[in-house]
């Protein structure tokens, strides 16, 4: 166990304290129930109180946490049959989006499933596989490999599903000088317009215009620990206060979590994680993310194109608060 | 009178005739609205110093014909960010400007259009909710007269005080630009010094036709974030306007004094041709 937040670490003690409580009774077969119930339910309670009352800071940590379940854990098990498919047939092949078509298999009861093009930012989950994947910071590539998947989902018919967790496009000479801000720009402009249902979920770290290249639906949600902002902590804190190390502080004043972008109005829906993060049960939050999934695609299959991209639309154009 | 002949037809036809030395004529620009050079500041070496968007507007906009919209919409402090109404008050103070952005309607030597112009003395021109949402109400303004929409860029990207809603901004003015698109209207992009971040990556590089000022920098990342993720010296010349035209992501460089004759140039071919302009 590495990366666990600060404010976690009284309960790690406490449940293996637990464990050796359990393993004493029945080592020494001494009986210890009641001291044992205790024990579990002030960890339960102790649970409660840390993971419903997470910081901003905190929340950023669980979104970039090295075990937080990335886009290809959710297709393997959200999606049947999943192919991938690579490069933007311009320049090359970016690792840090995947993308590819598959069948997305509505709630296990239903024996229902619609064909898919699901598109994904992808971190890695260790260094070398995190070289590979550039820390999932997408090059200009990365975005017109995305828009190429989802002109053909137009073409085909097929729904769009995008999951979002990115620290944001990479800054590099190589992306400037391919364009890495025509290509989100125009990403931007052909998914307000694209001919076919586009759900976005952010998974992790909705890090900026590097985001929002694959962000832009008919449906945004984000998942409970998830976090959505315009520039990182260290970012923000760099360029107002000069200053990397007020991250922490910087994330306070935000407003980048799940619950402050569903009060700005930004994103329609929370999907619930369980208590501690998404890594505790990638099966619960899938079986969250298919529910929502499936839900919400079957009320946008039923409108009409017009409609729906006038909805789309009205969605994006209503956003900003001013007096 | 040649677009009541045309107007029917789905590609236009223009009657050219040649002067006596054989050269098919070209039009002159005579009546170009003198700004004086010192407003445009572009008299020292040629360089294209920032400008205020105010005397943007009076150096592209035939004198008398601008209307301004929308400047009573009001920013507000969304996120209760520390000190951002206090930002705002000297970015006003140092403008003269209500916000980072002017827009409105005017002719350009005679021609209609919509004219929105960021204004890089308030708050280095960044985008919050009002900002884009004086541009996307422009942009729909364009859309129900028919108008061409040229955009002077001038900023460092969407503004940190607003946070998210900022970022927001850039998929709500771009989807604007769709519709606009989708109506076969004209987007004509003017990016001058600076052009960066969320503009960059929003409706500066969605022009049909975009234009750059001579050095003016344009790019995703700043310049000090890259030199600071790939921990060397960028080399000389690296998203200036030049190095983009380069890249392929530039139509053409125009220097500020020609600027006007320019966009009227290109304002007059698309009123001749095709039935979407007629």
């Amino acid at each position: 166990m590495h990366n666990i937040l600060e404010s976690e670490k009284p309960i790690v003690e406490l449940e293996n304290k637990l464990v050796e409580l359990k393993n004493f009774a029945s080592e020494n077969n001494v009986d210890l129930t009641d001291e044992i119930r205790i024990l579990s339910k002030k960890v339960e309670k102790m649970k409660q109180d840390v993971y419903k009352n997470l910081t901003p800071w905190e929340k950023v940590k669980l979104a970039r946490l090295q075990e937080r379940p990335t886009s290809s854990d959710y297709i393997k098990k959200l999606i049947e049959s999943f192919i991938e498919f690579h490069g933007d047939r311009f320049y090359g092949d970016d690792n840090s989006i995947i993308g590819g078509i598959g069948i997305f298999a509505f709630p296990a009861n239903s024996r229902e499933g619609i064909p898919i093009t699901v598109i994904g930012h992808q971190k890695g989950k260790d260094t070398n596989e995190n070289i590979k994947r550039n820390f999932g910071m997408p090059h200009p590539e990365g975005y017109r490999k995305a828009l190429r998947l989802m002109k053909q989902a137009e073409k085909f018919k097929r729904p769009v599903l995008t999951l979002i967790d990115t620290p944001g496009a990479y800054c590099g000479l190589g992306a400037e000088e391919r364009g890495q801000g025509e290509a989100i720009a125009l990403n931007l402009i052909e998914m307000s317009r694209l001919r076919t249902p586009i759900i976005s979920i952010v998974i992790g770290e909705g890090g900026s215009g590097g985001a929002l290249g694959i962000g832009v639906g008919d449906r945004i949600c984000m998942l409970e620990n998830s976090v959505y902002s315009v520039i990182s902590p260290e970012g923000l804190s760099s360029i107002l206060w000069k200053d990397i190390t007020l991250a922490q502080k910087a994330a306070d004043v935000m407003k980048l979590t799940a619950q402050d972008l569903l009060s700005l109005g930004i994103i329609d829906n929370i999907i619930k994680e369980p208590l501690g993060g998404a890594h505790k049960d990638i099966d619960f939050v899938t079986d969250n993310i298919r529910k929502y999934v499936s839900g919400e695609l079957k009320e946008l299959m039923k409108l009409d194109m017009e409609q729906l991209l006038d909805k789309r639309y009205n969605k994006i154009r209503k956003i900003g608060i001013w007096a | 009178m040649l677009r009541d002949l045309f107007s029917r037809k789905k590609y236009a036809t223009v009657l050219l005739y040649k002067d006596d030395d054989n050269k098919v004529r070209t039009v002159t620009i005579d009546n170009f609205q003198k700004v004086s050079e010192d407003k445009l500041k572009v008299s020292i070496k040629n360089s294209h110093p920032r400008i205020a968007a105010r005397d943007r507007v009076n150096s592209i906009i035939d004198k008398g014909t601008f209307v301004e919209y929308d400047t009573n919409l009001k920013t507000i402090d969304a996120l209760s960010f520390p000190d951002y109404m206090e930002k705002i008050r000297i970015a006003m103070e140092n403008s003269n400007e209500k916000e980072a952005v002017i827009t409105g309607e005017g002719k350009i030597m005679g021609r209609d259009c919509i004219i929105c112009v960021m204004e890089p003395n308030f708050m280095m021109g960044s985008m919050g909710s009002v900002v884009g949402e004086k541009i996307t109400r422009a942009i729909e303004k364009a859309i129900e007269k028919r108008f061409s929409v040229i955009i002077f860029t001038a900023s460092g990207g969407a503004r940190m005080q607003e946070g998210v809603l900022s970022l927001m901004q850039m998929a709500k003015t771009s989807a604007a630009l769709g519709r606009l698109s989708e109506e076969g209207l004209l987007y004509i992009a003017v990016l001058t010094d600076p052009t960066t971040g969320g503009i960059t990556a929003s409706f500066a590089m969605l022009g049909d036709i975009i234009i750059a000022e001579p050095g003016a920098l344009i790019g995703f990342a700043g310049p000090r974030v890259i030199e600071q993720t790939i921990k060397q010296k960028l080399p000389e010349g690296f998203q200036r306007a030049e190095f983009l035209q380069k890249k392929g992501f530039v139509d053409k460089i125009v220097h500020r004094k020609n600027m006007k004759a320019v966009l009227s140039e290109i304002l007059k071919i698309h009123a001749l041709g095709g039935e979407n302009n007629a």
